[in-house]
């Protein structure tokens, strides 16, 4: 890896962690990432000269508070709002190495990232602030991400970041009453993020990708950061399985492939063996919830040699269990999908047809149809079930998918 | 941090109460104020008049043109409002989340700019508008 690319990585690397002692020390969100801003042009020059220091955590903390200062310094408005009390100009000296111990540092990235997933922020911006400063991720890696402009980027972080300031959102890990809803919110944005990069379709699948890995990541710090919490394990364990299909998901011509017809050999044992390990340390939590459900089902499926070896009498139960916990069309469909394998297309049309009043505007209803009758041989009312998904469906690869089976269909 | 709490409900929509019901509804506000001015956190509130009662009035081109009923026409109305002094939004939100109107209309919960605000918050504005 050259020079350059180390440094970027070290950036990511620590970038959060940094961020959130700095917001804590000064007081401020802006502040705080105009300070780590200002260091890292600084950091980029000295450590492309002098290498990366041992501890660039504490480096970067060290070099922002010192250009923090010299902010409050040039604009007094400013420094009444924050905490950071401004020393006398002869107690500064220059910063030489790891001034600062960075295991002395409370890690603060908690109330970071639920302060990034506040409610009263916009979705949109609940995801692109978790990315930006708990991924570290640039505001033209996050806009490539998500298919939008830069300016409409860096102008939806501006108005998350003046929003915290102007309408007082505390920086905090909230208090005991709000932590269940609050927690929900900031495994919904990492699970967003993951979605946001799995169903990739077209383009940018490289950088999309990215946000696959990311979110991984960020699961990765929620479960050291709250070791205690089941759903944090069931989410990052959920993420693992379904990220060790990712390679076969779509073929070489960007097509989707089924589950049943993926190539198992190129899913990714390593990650399906850590997930495997994830959720049994989250069922060792013994607080059930949706996520470790939803995390059973896949290691199921990824761990059955072939598709028809799979246990779809358990997976059925699963969602049955899913469907307690969170009562949606979605799972519904997903059980009666799991009840045909086990008891035959006829039982599980009887269950899709209990869902249509309110599944009728949701494509994946008509597709679970649609493939059911389809293996009942009754092709005009599969093909009409298909014309339904297309009208409903958004999403690129799916629709090609979609009037694959259509033409096959209407070939006969 | 001072915000005000804007209670918007369906006028049109509101509950043809018995006079029992009436009764239970203002002793919920009741106690809710009482619950609020006991923490120290209420500055002010009041009560508005319907909508039917309102007068709208802008000065376009030198000319006054004044027209009866809301500045909008909108699903829900404003119906009153609170100014409360809390520590932060959440506290706001717990406060917003108490109030009677929440449960069949909406509170919009926004801060009032302090004198030192104004500019960084005009700025802020300024800076988001692309």
């Amino acid at each position: 890896m050259s020079v350059a690319a180390q440094i970027e990585t070290t950036f990511r690397e620590e970038h959060g962690r940094v961020l959130a002692a700095l917001i804590s020390q000064l007081g401020d969100f802006t502040l705080a990432e105009d300070a780590l801003q200002d260091a890292l042009v600084e950091a980029l020059t000295r450590w492309q000269a002098g290498g990366i220091p041992r501890n660039p955590g504490a480096w970067l903390t060290t070099v922002a508070r010192r250009r923090a200062i010299y902010r409050l310094r040039q604009d007094a408005a400013l420094a009444q709002k924050t905490n950071l009390l401004i020393p006398a100009a002869d107690d500064e000296q220059e910063i030489e190495g790891d001034e600062v111990d960075m295991d002395a540092i409370p890690d603060d990235r908690l109330k970071l990232m639920f302060t990034c997933c506040h409610p009263s922020l916009a979705m949109e911006a609940q995801v692109a602030l978790t990315l930006h400063t708990l991924g570290g991720l640039s505001t033209p890696e996050i806009a490539r991400a998500f298919l939008v402009p830069v300016p409409t980027m860096a102008q939806r972080l501006a108005r998350a970041r003046a929003k915290i300031r102007n309408a007082g959102i505390p920086y905090r890990i909230p208090p005991a009453d709000l932590l269940p809803e609050r927690l929900d919110a900031l495994l919904a944005v990492v699970y967003l993020i993951f979605n946001e990069g799995y169903s990739a379709t077209s383009g940018d699948s490289l950088t999309r990708a990215d946000l696959c890995t990311e979110a991984i990541r960020l699961a990765r710090v929620l479960v050291a950061l709250l070791p205690e919490n089941a759903e944090a394990h069931g989410l990052l364990a959920l993420l693992l399985l379904h990220d060790s299909r990712r390679e076969t998901r779509l073929n070489a011509v960007g097509e989707l492939v089924l589950l049943d017809q993926q190539d198992r050999t190129r899913w990714d044992q390593s990650k399906i063996r850590e997930g495997i390990a994830v959720l049994d340390q989250a069922l060792a939590l013994h607080e059930p919830g949706p996520y470790q459900v939803e995390a059973a089902i896949s290691a199921l499926h990824a761990q059955a040699p072939t598709a028809d070896a799979t246990d779809w009498q358990q997976i059925a139960a699963l969602y049955s269990s899913l469907a307690v916990m969170m009562p949606s069309p979605v799972v519904e469909i997903n059980r009666a999908v799991a009840v045909a394998m086990v008891s035959g297309a006829h039982a599980g049309l009887d269950l899709l047809l209990r869902l249509e009043s309110e599944a009728d505007s949701y494509y994946p209803y008509h597709v679970a149809r649609a493939d059911l009758l389809r293996r009942l041989n009754q092709r005009e009312a599969a093909a009409d079930a298909y014309e339904r998904a297309l009208a409903l469906c958004q999403n690129r690869a799916e629709r090609a998918y979609l009037q694959r089976r259509l033409t096959e269909l209407l070939a006969f | 941090m001072k915000y005000i709490m804007l209670i918007y409900a369906n006028q049109s929509e509101m509950p043809q109460y018995t006079p029992e019901q009436s009764r239970a509804a203002i002793q919920n506000w009741m106690s809710f104020q009482n619950e609020l001015q006991a923490s120290g956190v209420l500055v002010e509130n009041n009560s508005l008049n319907p909508v039917t009662d309102a007068t709208t009035v802008r000065v376009r081109g030198g000319k006054r043109l004044i027209a009866d009923g809301p500045f909008a026409e909108t699903r829900e109305q404003l119906g009153g409002y609170f100014v409360l002094d809390c520590a932060n939004l959440d506290e706001a939100i717990d406060w917003a989340a108490k109030m009677p109107g929440a449960k069949y209309g909406t509170i919009e919960i926004r801060p009032i700019m302090t004198y030192s605000q104004d500019w960084q918050s005009s700025q802020d504005w300024q800076s988001t508008q692309g």
